[in-house]
């Protein structure tokens, strides 16, 4: 999109001097490039699908253990209803009385969904403020450090039965469960992000007269910005796999629920039905996530247009 | 070493350094000298460029004078002031790009107003008076990704302008620009020098640049960084680099060097045998 922008940029720019069917030929190849992205990933994926199709029509594959594309995307209704997870465990509620397919698919994703953003948001506030203050203040650095290095390297399996005692059953222990994978980490990038940046700059600003907290409020803070951004995008998977583990066993519902569900029926259709709408939501994160990248952090380099020349 | 030396300068002098060491990672196994015993008197609005052997100290005095590091040894006055902390009287440009990428061309030359909360009127009517005087109006609303080298560097001229600064530090700042571009750039230095009126320390391993540039040069040793002559250049401006005066004076610089870069050759080598 950088590059698409870019593309737009200079055919704007050269539209004094160039005629203005070269400024239109910039922008068409612009909308070119989109499509020709779009293209690609659907051949990835039909590239995937079409082999796990073959593996099934040669017999391979056995369509009750590992059903290819067709068979579990062809019954959506009939799955469908298996979201229906919200009030499945409410005494007196039928599977009938539940909401539609449709709506019970989208209430789990909702659910989901709004659990991974909570965690990320939370996690990434509370960590890029510990992380300057620990740089910030030496004292908070020798008494929290320490503290915190010692506890990344917990699974957070570990944190599960912590998450119940503290949070019981409901959205809470979930959205713990995210913070609680990324918050060590990204204190931790956020310190070494601190610590790469440039000394020019900083000692720029106190050549200028800038006082602690304005170097680190008008230099550092922007300067890690970008890696930053970098890090939340590593770590928004992490959040999507760290969400199902929670939901499947804290939570009463949501995608990590219908995983379970999936699992103790033996119902394979499901497993990989849901596999498929956690990649296409984890999909959709990400390009987000890299499409306010490029909104923000515009000073950014391009390095893979100069990769891919190579 | 002898800080008890009597500092005996006019309170007019732009930079006074008086026995001026530094021991890097003092006290440390890593420890080593960058220099030694310092005397140095600089005069207002006075051009003098450092030359010396890679790793002679010559950036080191140039941080001690600005602030941003203290010395070990010795004392450091500047019109009068004790050096101690930077000041904006004495703005610092670095050989690498130290434009903040975040911050369009103004945005840039005017943070240290807008450290001083000034309104963003006054920032952007002192931003486009100092890119003025630095031939970059036209880039005032670009973003440093967008200029080419030398203009990200007269952007940084610009930006230590905008502070009006008495003594202007420069460490190697066209080391990273080709050979013409190089000399378009040393002369716009010289003319923002006359213009601005200020003191420049500049310092190089060209030989060339400090001929082209120089009212004084300082001629380091090799590590511990000591001063091994200071030699006026007395040729008048603009200076005719082709001239045979010109040439006398690069062919007495390089003698002075040769030795300094033969020691310092032998002294890596030698380290590079004992590690």
């Amino acid at each position: 999109m950088t590059v698409v922008a870019r593309d737009g940029d200079a055919g704007a720019a050269a539209g004094a001097s160039r005629p203005a069917a070269v400024t239109r030929l910039f922008a068409s190849m612009a909308g070119l490039d989109t499509l020709s992205k779009i293209w690609w990933t659907c051949l990835s994926i039909g590239l995937f699908a079409g082999i796990w199709e073959l593996c099934w029509a040669f017999g391979w594959a056995d369509p009750k253990l590992l059903p290819p594309p067709h068979i579990f995307l062809g019954n959506i209704a009939e799955q469908g209803k298996f979201f229906n997870t919200a009030t499945r465990w409410q005494v007196g509620q039928s599977m009938n009385a539940a909401p539609s397919a449709f709506e019970s698919v989208m209430i789990t994703v909702g659910a989901t969904t709004m659990r991974v953003f909570a965690g990320l948001v939370i996690a990434s506030v509370l960590a890029i403020s510990i992380g300057v203050m620990v740089r910030y203040w030496h004292v908070f650095d020798r008494l929290v450090l320490p503290t915190i290095t010692l506890l990344s390297p917990v699974s957070p399996i570990a944190w599960l039965p912590v998450a119940i005692f503290m949070f019981g059953i409901g959205n809470a222990p979930a959205i713990f469960m995210v913070v609680v994978a990324l918050f060590f980490h990204m204190v931790l990038a956020t310190i070494s992000q601190i610590d790469n940046v440039s000394p020019n700059l900083i000692n720029v600003a106190r050549t200028m007269g800038a006082t602690k907290r304005q170097i680190y409020a008008r230099v550092i803070v922007p300067a890690i910005l970008p890696g930053m951004l970098a890090v939340l995008r590593l770590n928004l998977f992490g959040a999507w796999m760290v969400v199902l583990i929670a939901e499947s066993t804290g939570v009463g519902y949501g995608m990590g629920q219908v995983i379970m569900l999936a699992r103790n029926t033996f119902n394979p259709s499901l497993v990989f039905f849901t596999i498929a709408v956690i990649g296409v939501l984890g999909f959709t994160f990400d390009w987000l996530l890299r499409l306010a990248q490029r909104r923000i952090l515009y000073w950014l380099p391009d390095t893979k247009e100069k990769l891919r020349v190579l | 070493m002898s800080s008890d030396r009597a500092p005996t300068f006019s309170s007019k002098d732009a930079v006074v350094c008086r026995g001026v060491g530094k021991i890097w990672a003092a006290g440390t196994k890593r420890a080593h000298e960058a220099l030694r015993d310092i005397d140095l008197d600089i005069q207002p609005g006075e051009f003098v460029v450092f030359i010396g052997p890679s790793g002679c100290g010559k950036s080191t005095l140039l941080y001690l004078i600005s602030g941003l590091e203290d010395a070990t040894e010795g004392q450091i006055w500047s019109f009068s002031d004790k050096v101690e902390t930077p000041s904006p009287d004495r703005s610092l440009i670095f050989q690498e790009t130290s434009l903040f990428p975040w911050l369009t061309v103004w945005q840039n030359v005017s943070f240290g107003l807008a450290i001083r909360g000034a309104s963003q009127a006054e920032r952007r009517a002192v931003a486009a008076e100092a890119l003025q005087r630095v031939g970059l109006s036209a880039a005032i609303d670009k973003r440093p990704d967008e200029l080419s080298g030398g203009m990200r560097q007269r952007v940084a001229v610009a930006r230590a302008l905008a502070m009006r600064p008495k003594v202007l530090l420069m460490d190697e700042p066209f080391a990273a620009l080709d050979v013409q571009t190089r000399a378009r750039m040393q002369d716009f230095l010289l003319d923002v020098w006359r213009d601005s009126g200020a003191s420049v320390l500049f310092v190089t391993h060209h030989i060339d640049e400090a001929v082209a540039l120089a009212d004084r040069v300082v001629v380091f040793t090799a590590r511990p960084g000591r001063i091994k002559t200071v030699f006026p250049i007395v040729l008048p401006r603009p200076r005719n680099l082709f001239s045979r005066e010109a040439e006398a004076i690069r062919i007495q610089l390089t003698e002075l060097l040769r030795d300094e870069v033969d020691r310092a050759f032998a002294e890596q080598e030698a380290l590079a045998a004992t590690a």
